[in-house]
């Protein structure tokens, strides 16, 4: 008999959402020129009214942030820290709004934003609040100073995480913040603003500008902005890295990836088929570093595979605030067209789809989990990142073909390693080619541990004690 | 498949067999039983849940101070597990030692409830192999229709692979038409690896059960051991078509505790695995909790612990 999970859905009561939001600029709210609309990605219901900011409100942020520099970059260290470590308690205090609004205004499941993001945001918070009174112990020389003023503009995956990964160093270390949140996820950057009022930050030392591609155009060319630190596609970053050239401007960059998930025969087969799971379909795989190619040695791909489908059947796709959720709603109609035309491009090239039985609502924008077999190096679907639920599967015959095929990207956020030899992982890690190399487990986070890409996958380290380097002036 | 079945000629044949089977990474093991714990089963859901937990439970006691008259008073529980309702279900079976099966037997006569024997010198183990099978026999022929044996661990831990395999199949045959419940005592074989080999060796050598524990050893049953032996179960019917049963004993006492161990049984193993014949809750303080949240749903409030039978 058949064990149906009734409805648990997470009250939304707690969230107070206004009808409309204005600029965060020197710890205020002001009304901006331009409104447009945000709206719920699992029912397309409008959640609310923000502003763009035009190239005058962006003027008039970093305009605060730099007067704010002044007093903020020479304020004590340990005075620093008592903000950030605040803001922190704050954040966990107010957890479960900022979770339900991230779920909300994003599509994410609400286990992944109570469980995953909130919690993880709170602790980049309180890292970073401890090394505020320990720079000069940081390698980076006796007395590091601050850059300046940063202009931070993040993505719609992970939208209040990504805030935390570029406000919480850029403050400890002594920089004042411009930060553009993605136009489709404004609203809990905009609660963060109130949680810096809440816990009386100095007025623009962060400051919030919502808006779409030309506000942060406006940001990134602003002149007397010193550092641009950006996460998101690697098109824009290429735009971004041109419109620095020949600037003194510092600009560290998060892009794309296409991971591989390489799972040997020796590996534990249970725990690599979560993994591979919990690669590909967190956060609907609007993963940078998901990995979106499973390389699988051929003499165990047939029970992966079994494995791995039935697996799949058993994941949950719908509402993103009943607790039971596992897969959550694509976050705007235009990712989910870019995801419908890359699979497409998946089908024609000859690879065979497949997806469990599973409905979707009819309102909202929607995706089943899918994989791909019969993938080669040669589709598409193999290069290009798709950043949806959409997973590749490759085979290798031997460790050397294993790393060859993983290498063989433009890319390099990230990769995995399964197999129970520990000599195999220390080998086959030393010879991957990307920023974060994952063994028996995947898409695991941590304030402590540097995060960045090789290649087109970016430049530059997030999080963990690389991480002050991208917001201290050290040559 | 055949091959799987003809791997027990040798200690070396059974080693090569259970050492090739997949490794169990502990952190991803233990991660993913964790995950499944956080589903929220609420209202129509955990009616259903709690009422299938009931039918699953094999109401024990096993103490040295066991008399007829709380045997007696245990299977009336069993029957009846809330006198008050009548829709209140049954549990699976009560389980007992071997000499107390008479007075369960007459108690339990037509009822349908199954009635468990705990035998081969349980809980140890440690007794002469013609104890364990006159143990046994004297189990059944008393009226045991369900046998627990436990597995002689000493012989597994240190290598004897084949001895353990050959207690086992002459448990089973002594046992007649009786099931035979194997008990691995995970507390002690400690591994998930060992977990994952000990269910296999079991399932080859017929049991027709896998429980974890005898209720004598901390750990007893976890959420990460009743997952290893999940997939051990869903596997063999996959390359075997034989279906094995699965019964957690010892430490689940609340609800929420059996509705986390359902939720699993669901997702690892399957729907066809939610049924009191292929999973029970080996328990005793458990039934009381579920009987109080049953009615809790049914009623809107609890009731304090004295309006449900202490036995």
């Amino acid at each position: 008999m058949a064990f149906e999970y009734a409805p648990a859905p997470e009250s939304r009561a707690i969230v107070d959402i206004k009808p409309s939001y204005g600029l965060f600029i020197n710890g205020e709210f002001v009304d901006g020129q331009d409104r447009n609309k945000t709206v719920n990605p699992a029912s397309e219901e409008v959640l609310a009214e923000v502003s763009w900011a035009t190239p005058e409100e962006v003027d008039a942020a970093v305009k605060a942030a730099r007067a704010a520099f002044a007093k903020w970059s020479k304020l004590d260290g340990k005075d620093r820290a008592k903000y950030l470590f605040r803001i922190a308690r704050i954040i966990q205090e107010r957890s479960r709004e900022l979770a339900v609004l991230e779920s909300l205004d994003n599509g994410k499941p609400i286990k992944e934003s109570r469980d995953v993001d909130v919690p993880l945001v709170a602790a980049h918070f309180f890292y970073y609040a401890g090394w505020a009174d320990k720079l000069s112990h940081a390698g980076f020389g006796v007395d590091p100073k601050p850059i300046g003023v940063a202009a931070q503009i993040i993505p719609w995956n992970f939208p209040l995480l990504m805030l935390a990964w570029k406000i919480a160093p850029a403050l400890a270390c002594g920089n004042t913040v411009v930060l553009k949140p993605a136009e489709t996820t404004p609203l809990t950057a905009l609660l963060f603003a109130e949680i810096c009022q809440q816990a009386e930050l100095p007025p623009g030392v962060v400051n919030i500008v919502t808006g779409a591609g030309p506000t942060g155009a406006a940001l990134v060319e602003h002149p007397d902005v010193d550092k641009v630190a950006f996460t998101g596609s690697t098109e824009v970053g290429r735009i971004i890295a041109r419109a620095v050239a020949g600037t003194p401007k510092r600009v560290t960059l998060e892009l794309g990836g296409k991971a591989a998930n390489i799972v040997f025969d020796d590996a534990p087969l249970d725990q690599a088929v979560e993994g591979i799971v919990n690669g590909i379909f967190f956060n609907q795989g609007h993963v940078c570093c998901a990995g979106s190619r499973l390389l699988v040695q051929e003499s165990v791909y047939d029970i992966v595979l079994e494995k791995l489908k039935r697996r799949m059947a058993t994941l949950r796709v719908g509402d993103p605030l009943d607790k039971n959720t596992d897969i959550g709603a694509i976050n705007s109609a235009e990712q989910l067209s870019k995801i419908k035309a890359l699979s497409k491009v998946g089908e024609d090239e000859g690879a065979e789809r497949w997806s469990p039985p599973c409905e979707l609502p009819s309102n909202g924008f929607w995706f089943a989990p899918t994989i791909f077999t019969g993938v080669t190096q040669a589709h598409r679907i193999a290069r290009e990142e798709i950043f949806g639920p959409v997973l590749s599967v490759l085979t290798f015959r031997t460790p050397g073909e294993a790393v060859e095929k993983a290498n063989n990207t433009p890319y390099g956020l990230s990769a995995g390693v399964w197999t129970d030899k520990g000599s195999r992982i220390l080998e086959i890690s030393d010879k991957l080619r990307a920023g974060v190399v994952w063994a028996n487990t995947f898409n695991k986070f941590d304030p402590a541990s540097p995060f960045g890409g090789y290649k087109e996958s970016g430049y530059g380290r997030e999080g963990g004690r690389h991480g002050l380097e991208a917001y201290l002036a050290t040559h | 498949m055949t091959t799987v079945l003809e791997v027990a000629g040798s200690d070396a044949e059974l080693r090569r067999f259970l050492h090739g089977l997949p490794g169990v990474d502990k952190v991803g093991a233990e991660a993913r039983a964790a995950g499944l714990g956080t589903r929220s089963i609420k209202t129509t859901a955990k009616a259903w849940a709690i009422d299938l937990a009931i039918r699953m439970v094999d109401l024990t006691t096993l103490e040295g101070a066991d008399t007829p008259g709380k045997v007696r008073a245990l299977c009336a529980k069993g029957r009846h597990p809330d006198p008050g309702d009548l829709s209140c279900p049954a549990v699976a079976a009560i389980c007992v030692y071997p000499l107390m099966v008479p007075t369960a037997a007459a108690e339990l006569k037509g009822t349908g409830i199954h009635l468990a024997s705990v035998a081969t010198a349980f809980p140890s183990g440690q007794a002469p192999m013609a104890v364990k099978l006159e143990d046994t026999k004297a189990a059944v022929v008393a009226g045991a229709d369900e046998i627990d044996m436990v597995i002689n661990r000493g012989a597994f831990l240190s290598g004897r692979y084949l001895e353990v395999f050959e207690e086992i199949v002459a448990v089973k045959q002594a046992c007649g038409d009786a099931h035979l419940k194997v008990i691995l005592e995970t507390g002690e074989l400690v591994t998930y690896d060992n977990v994952r080999r000990a269910s296999w060796l079991a399932m080859l050598a017929g049991g027709d059960f896998i429980k974890t524990s005898t209720g004598k050893v901390s750990p007893a049953a976890t959420l990460p051991v009743t997952l290893i032996m999940l997939e051990a179960v869903r596997d063999f019917r996959a390359e075997t078509g034989r279906q094995i049963g699965v019964k957690p004993a010892g430490g689940i006492r609340t609800t929420k505790d059996a509705i986390k161990y359902l939720v699993m049984v669901n997702e690892v193993a399957g729907e066809d695995w939610l049924h009191p014949d292929w999973f029970r809750f080996g328990a005793s303080t458990l039934l009381n909790d579920l009987l109080m949240q049953r009615t809790k749903l049914t009623t809107g409030h609890y009731s304090g612990p004295d309006y449900f039978t202490l036995d």
